[in-house]
């Protein structure tokens, strides 16, 4: 990241409460997050941490039940909190912050052709005529690496495979220019190399446009390969962030180090895995204290008592967790994750379990 | 295939599986080859893992293992005997029991509206496996406790489990079977990261305890790595490479392979950064000479490939060898 960054935009203490039957299910709990224009954020977390929530207010689209009860969303000078109807929405969702979901079968409309769905949102949004539209849609298909693009203009979305289906809808969320792209778990449903191909695509395509993307994932792997910044979401809140590398090498949050801890690729053959006990915390009640705590190996007693603040370990880097309070006990993080470039690298180096050798 | 059957039990093996699918609504009515060709056995107390990306066939194949995809050519045997085909009546209820499967999505997987109890009994029930209810309910404990669930959780229904219990007790109705091979489909594709580690390392633990053997049918390498002994890659229906998991990680030979171990994503943002990407591309290869075969190119490692190609796979082989012997 450059020295000057321009923040593009700012949420802060956004708190949402769904009403689940008589309840109330408070799914976001006080975020704030500032994004820098041209960046990559990742937001990593568990199912259930709120993750697609979060996100979700930036564009409206928050499920009927959903209600943003507390915070802001600055973004060019408007505060996206305050747009209730379509309308007012007009002009941002979809022009210019655009979202790609995570299975595009249910995302593209099966009865219609693909042509007519880029060109339905190119005409809407840029008001040109049919057959302009027509050439950009193809000029875009083109772009996100469909061969052929002009005879399958007509095609169905059957007839196109996961991978490809995946390319028109980033063809759909891009055809607007957008300024800011949020890609909810967009290669979740893909196989491991066509999620390989995407996350490139998605890659070459920003340093074209030059547009911010926001990541939603839990895979650390695709973290490590996109992101710039990340965002560590459990129970409602971001509990760390900073830029990928000080997650990564040097993160500080426990949930932070047991997210680590659990992924496959560290795992020493004959040995267990290591994995988090219990469950996410129920977010219908009032959350007493840390979140995790209560599956905290290193839980302090005041984890249980009060909600730790953001102490903060760099300029970029912020872990909301007591053990970083002067008065905690020092705590090294877990041996599996020590040293993890040196392991990583040992694995992938000529001789490691997942080299491959490149021409 | 090589008889090393000195040490190793084969329990399963597929000689020359051919499965096909009658397409009759595409263009030209061309049957639709799922499987082409399947050769590899599978020895008492490992876990195989059949490694693919969707399309690939390997859900196919472990569903003919399991008898619900009939074969177009080529046998399945299973200690021994014969399983492909019509069986007796005793024998196919053998077969049944000790073949058992556990599927990818928990959720989808259970009856919703049945207790605990009555899904994890559910194959007692069909088989007659208990002497009276009595023997059943502490077949049931047993199952649950084996699991690391609670016998109170008996009378409780599906959904007021979280994804990582529920796959627990998918498993717990497949081992009060007391199977001897387990076809676990994508058995945790659908779960958490942290749950994930839960079910792999039950996993683990239950075939050390129980002599299991599985079949692991998974599209990602990392987690194949760490759970299984030995590894096929399957790529269009066609078997591409069998090897000892560290062989395979350490010396992969057929293009798909090394393209699929290049996209397994790395948690580290260094190494993921500079990686470059291979993709596999059947089109720019040179594929003169003969027809390929699965062939041994070393004692336990099969690649598909011709002569020409398996003398260069060889040479590869060689130099990678001789440059770790020095080291």
């Amino acid at each position: 990241m450059s020295e000057n960054k321009r923040i593009i935009l700012s949420a802060k203490d956004i708190e949402v409460q769904f009403r689940v039957r008589d309840n109330y299910l408070t799914a976001i709990r006080n975020v704030s997050l500032d994004l820098y224009d041209g960046e990559t954020f990742a937001i990593v977390g568990e199912s259930g941490s709120g993750k697609s929530v979060f996100t979700k207010t930036f564009t409206g689209m928050l499920e009927s039940n959903g209600k943003i009860t507390n915070g802001s969303i600055m973004f060019e000078g408007k505060d996206l909190t305050k747009l209730v109807t379509d309308k007012d929405w007009e002009g941002i969702r979809g022009k210019k912050i655009s979202t790609i979901f995570q299975d595009p079968m249910t995302s593209l409309n099966p009865i219609r052709t693909i042509g007519s769905q880029i060109t339905e949102v190119i005409m809407k949004h840029q008001g040109v005529s049919a057959a302009e539209a027509k050439k950009q849609a193809i000029d875009i298909m083109n772009k996100v690496g469909i061969t052929n693009a002009e005879q399958r203009f007509d095609a169905y979305p059957f007839q196109y495979s996961g991978g490809m289906r995946q390319r028109i809808v980033i063809a759909i969320a891009l055809s607007c220019h957008p300024d800011i792209l949020i890609c909810d778990e967009p290669t979740t449903a893909l196989d491991v190399t066509i999620q390989a191909q995407v996350l490139q695509l998605i890659k070459d395509l920003q340093k074209e446009y030059k547009f911010t993307t926001i990541y939603i994932t839990h895979d650390l792997g695709v973290v490590a390969n996109v992101a710039d910044r990340v965002g560590v979401m459990y129970g409602g809140q971001i509990v760390e962030y900073g830029t990928v590398e000080e997650i990564f090498y040097d993160p500080h949050h426990p949930y932070t180090w047991a997210l680590l801890s659990s992924l496959p690729q560290l795992g020493v053959k004959g040995e267990d895995l290591f994995y988090i006990t219990g469950t996410p915390p129920s977010l219908y009640n009032k959350i007493k204290g840390d979140a995790f705590a209560p599956r905290n190996i290193y839980a302090l007693k005041i984890d249980f008592e009060e909600e730790p603040p953001f102490f903060k370990i760099s300029d970029t880097h912020y872990a909301k967790t007591w053990l970083l309070d002067p008065r905690a006990p020092k705590v090294e993080k877990p041996e599996v994750i020590q040293n993890l470039h040196e392991k990583i690298t040992a694995m992938t180096s000529e001789g490691g379990a997942y080299y491959v050798k490149q021409d | 295939m090589s008889n090393k059957t000195n040490e190793k039990e084969v329990l399963l093996s597929v000689r020359n599986v051919d499965i096909a699918f009658d397409n009759k609504t595409g263009i030209g009515k061309k049957r639709f080859r799922a499987v082409k060709n399947a050769n590899f056995d599978i020895y008492r107390g490992e876990t195989f893992a059949l490694v693919g990306e969707s399309g690939s066939g390997k859900t196919t194949l472990g569903r003919a293992i399991l008898r619900i995809n009939e074969l177009s050519t080529g046998e399945i045997y299973f200690k021994g005997k014969k399983i492909s085909g019509k069986l007796s009546k005793e024998d196919d209820r053998e077969v049944i029991r000790s073949i058992q499967m556990i599927f990818q999505d928990p959720a989808a997987s259970l009856n919703e509206r049945a207790t605990i109890e009555y899904c994890i009994s559910e194959g007692l029930y069909n088989f007659h496996l208990y002497k009276d209810e009595e023997d059943r309910i502490a077949k049931v404990d047993k199952a649950l406790h084996d699991v690391g669930l609670l016998p109170e959780h008996k009378s409780r229904y599906p959904h007021e489990f979280s994804g990582g219990q529920r796959q627990r007790v998918g498993i717990a109705r497949a081992m009060i079977m007391e199977p001897e091979l387990i076809v676990a489909d994508e058995p945790i594709s659908a779960l958490d990261v942290s749950i994930r580690a839960q079910v792999l390392n039950l996993m683990n633990k239950l075939k050390d305890d129980k002599g299991l053997t599985y079949l692991f049918i998974a599209h990602d390498l990392s987690v194949v790595r760490f759970i299984s002994d030995r590894i096929a890659v399957i790529h269009l229906g066609r078997i591409v490479e069998i090897a000892e998991t560290e062989e395979l990680f350490k010396h992969p030979l057929h293009p798909y392979t090394i393209s699929l171990l290049s996209a397994v994503p790395m948690p580290d943002p260094r190494v993921e950064k500079s990686k470059k990407l291979v993709v596999y591309d059947d089109s720019g290869r040179d594929l003169s000479g003969e027809k390929p075969i699965l062939q041994e190119i070393r004692p336990g490692h099969f690649v598909f490939a011709n002569d020409r190609e398996m003398k260069e796979y060889d040479a590869i082989l060689k130099e990678m060898e001789a440059k770790e012997a020095k080291q």
